[in-house]
Parts: structure tokens; sequence; C-alpha cells
């Protein structure tokens, strides 16, 4: 008899996930409004993950850089529950949505799409927008649609770690040396002008009533909270309006076509292709 | 375990963490943390991302004293060839029932 447990301590379970499979055959079909909702949503979250999937093997340190690749594969869940139901609109799969539509098909806001910098501004991004998207989606938790409430209850569990991871980093660098202190306000300071765009009732979201969120009603609260990590980090808030154009109708788009020309490039040289 | 004593990386920390109720805390790892709260969340990314745990915990490696490798002899095996030790040495004894 041994006392060492067969309960391992690194013992695999799936928990209970839902998953891009049982969303594509559960047979709900979003309407048209309601896929053009989730493709916001969807491209966001794909965006933001293609550019923290940069980090993997830069991270200042080993630890960082399992952390910030576990924060990308969140996104890159969220993204493919939303545009496999997105594209039962369409007839599309999840593929066909991020590897095969065009640049300025695609509904991401300015923010996720901004370069990683150095750690500071992708700390600063991470900041911004896991504050944004936990205020999202608490509330889209309560969404009339089915499938929207689900996939929003199985990330808001992701993003309150990831609000966490950033807010914990913004805390040190702030209150740390004053090169960390200098370089985190850079990074706030070069995408605060992109905030703005996270609260733009765009249509179709409005038209869509408690199916969706409103993202002008998140933003008393998620600016509330920004602020107070912000102080409390010992840096202050820019004082800089929104970036103009922020209407996420894929015409302003910089960085976006090399995101895009970078992800899509495999899957568009070899159609069809399964690894 | 620590690689290197480089004053300018980040301090060790044993990670040990508890599979679910009723059992006790189990080494998992060791990682590298800036400070104890960022301990803990590395190590939630680096050994529980497949629902293993229920806690976790997170020691300073530097605050763990352990026996000396080298004294394996002395600590470990003093109890070979001490058989009356162990209760299968002894014969059972007859008409003892339930033993």
């Amino acid at each position: 008899m041994s006392f060492a447990s067969h309960d391992s301590a690194t013992r695999q379970s799936q928990g209970e996930a839902i998953t891009a499979e049982e969303i594509a055959a559960s047979g709900a079909t979003a309407d048209e409004a309601t896929a053009r909702y989730a493709l916001i949503l969807g491209d966001d979250a794909l965006m933001l993950s293609q550019r923290l999937g940069a980090w993997v093997s830069r991270a200042p340190e080993l630890e960082e850089d399992v952390a910030l690749a576990n924060i990308a594969l969140d996104l890159l869940g969220h993204a493919r529950f939303l545009l496999t139901y997105a594209g039962t609109a369409w007839g599309k799969s999840e593929d066909d949505l991020a590897y095969f539509r065009e640049e300025e098909e695609f509904r991401s806001c300015r923010l996720v799409e901004q370069e990683n910098g150095d750690f500071g501004k992708t700390i600063a991004r991470q900041l911004i927008f896991s504050f944004y998207q936990h205020e999202l989606y608490s509330r889209l938790v309560d969404s009339t649609d089915a499938t929207l409430a689900a996939i929003a209850a199985k990330a808001l569990k992701e993003v309150d770690y990831h609000q966490d991871h950033a807010a914990q980093w913004v805390l040190r660098l702030g209150l740390g040396t004053e090169e960390s202190s200098r370089r985190m306000q850079s990074g706030l300071d070069s995408v605060w002008s992109y905030v703005e765009e996270l609260f733009t009732d765009v249509e179709p979201i409005a038209e869509l009533g408690d199916v969706a969120v409103l993202p002008s009603a998140l933003r008393e609260s998620t600016l509330n909270r920004l602020h107070q990590v912000i102080e409390d980090a010992g840096l202050g808030v820019p004082d800089m309006s929104g970036a103009h154009g922020a209407d996420r109708s894929g015409r302003h788009s910089e960085q976006r076509g090399f995101i895009l020309a970078e992800m899509q490039v495999l899957a568009r040289r070899h159609p069809g292709a399964t690894w | 375990m620590s690689s290197s004593a480089d004053s300018s990386s980040w301090p060790l920390w044993e990670v040990f963490i508890r599979g679910s109720r009723g059992l006790s805390h189990v080494h998992a790892g060791s990682l590298h943390a800036p400070d104890a709260t960022m301990a803990i969340r590395n190590a939630r990314d680096l050994y529980t991302r497949r629902n293993e745990g229920t806690s976790v915990w997170v020691v300073p490696a530097e605050a763990i004293m352990a026996s000396d490798p080298d004294s394996k002899g002395g600590y470990f095996e003093s109890a070979q060839g001490k058989s009356y030790r162990h209760a299968t040495y002894y014969t059972q004894s007859e008409g003892v029932k339930h033993l």
C-alpha cells in the first residue's frame, strides 16, 4: 500500500467546457443582425489573440510567455465560438470567416490591432481590453440569445483572469522603477485614443435589443474601473479624445492588413488543408 | 533547482497543488515570479490549466530546508536489516483470529 495518491496533482479533465464543434452541432442559427454582432465580438478576440501570440518566446520571462500564450488561447477560443455562431447565418465555417474574408470585411476595433510595442504597451492594451470585455460579458450572460449567453458565461471566467493579470502588471510597472513607470505610462498614452471606439453604438447592435449589450452602456463602469487601477499604480489617465473613424466599418485599419497577411497566408496557400 | 544565482532574475518558488478536497497539497513543480502574488498567478498558468486543482500554495524555494542528498543512507536506509520493525516479521500466533 502506498500513501502516494493516485489522484495526481497534474490530473487532466476537460471540465465543463462548451466547444466550437458543439455550437456548430447544436442547430442554433443566428439571424443576420445577431451574426453581425457575433462577428464584431469574434473579430476583436481573434485579432488580439493573433497579436498576443507574437509574444511567445519573446516575453520578459518564461512564466510570462506562458501567461500571455494562455490568454491568447482563451481569446482564440472565444473567437472560435463567436465566428462559428456567426457563420450559421451564412452557411460559413469559422475558418471561412477567419481566413477567407478580406481586410475590409473584418469588424475588429483598432485597439486590438495595435502593434505590441514593448511589454508596457502590450499590458496597457490588455488592461483596457480585458476590463472592457469583462464589463461586456458580465452583461451578455443575460442575453436573450441562448448561444451568446453561453459563450459569454464561458468567456467571463477566463476574462476574469485576464483583467487580473493585466491589473497586477500595471501596478507592478507603475509602482516599480522610474523606467518601468515611464514605459507603462507611455504604453497607456499610445493606445488611449482607441478606447472610445469600444463604446460606440455601431449598427446592428442598437437594433438587437436584449440580444446584445449596448457598447455605450459599458462606458462609465469600464472607465471608472480603469481610472482606479491607473491611479492606484501611480500613473495618470491620458487626457486625449478618441481617434477619428471609430465606427468598426473596416475602413481604418493600418495594421489589420499585416495581421491578416500573417494569419491567413497558410490557409490561403493551401485551401482546405488540415493539420 | 535554481540554475543561477543571478540577482537580476526573479526568485524561485515551489508550487504545491491540492487535487481535490481531502487530499494533501502535492509538489507540482517550481517557477520564477517577482513576488508571492504573481507566483500564484504563474502557478495557475503553468500547473493548473487542465482543471487539476482546488487549491495552490507557493513557497519561496529558499524557505525550504531539504535533507542532504549525500546523506541518503543515513536518513533513509537505516531501517534496512531491521525487519523486526515491520509487522510481517512476526509469526502470527495460532488461534488469534482477525489479526
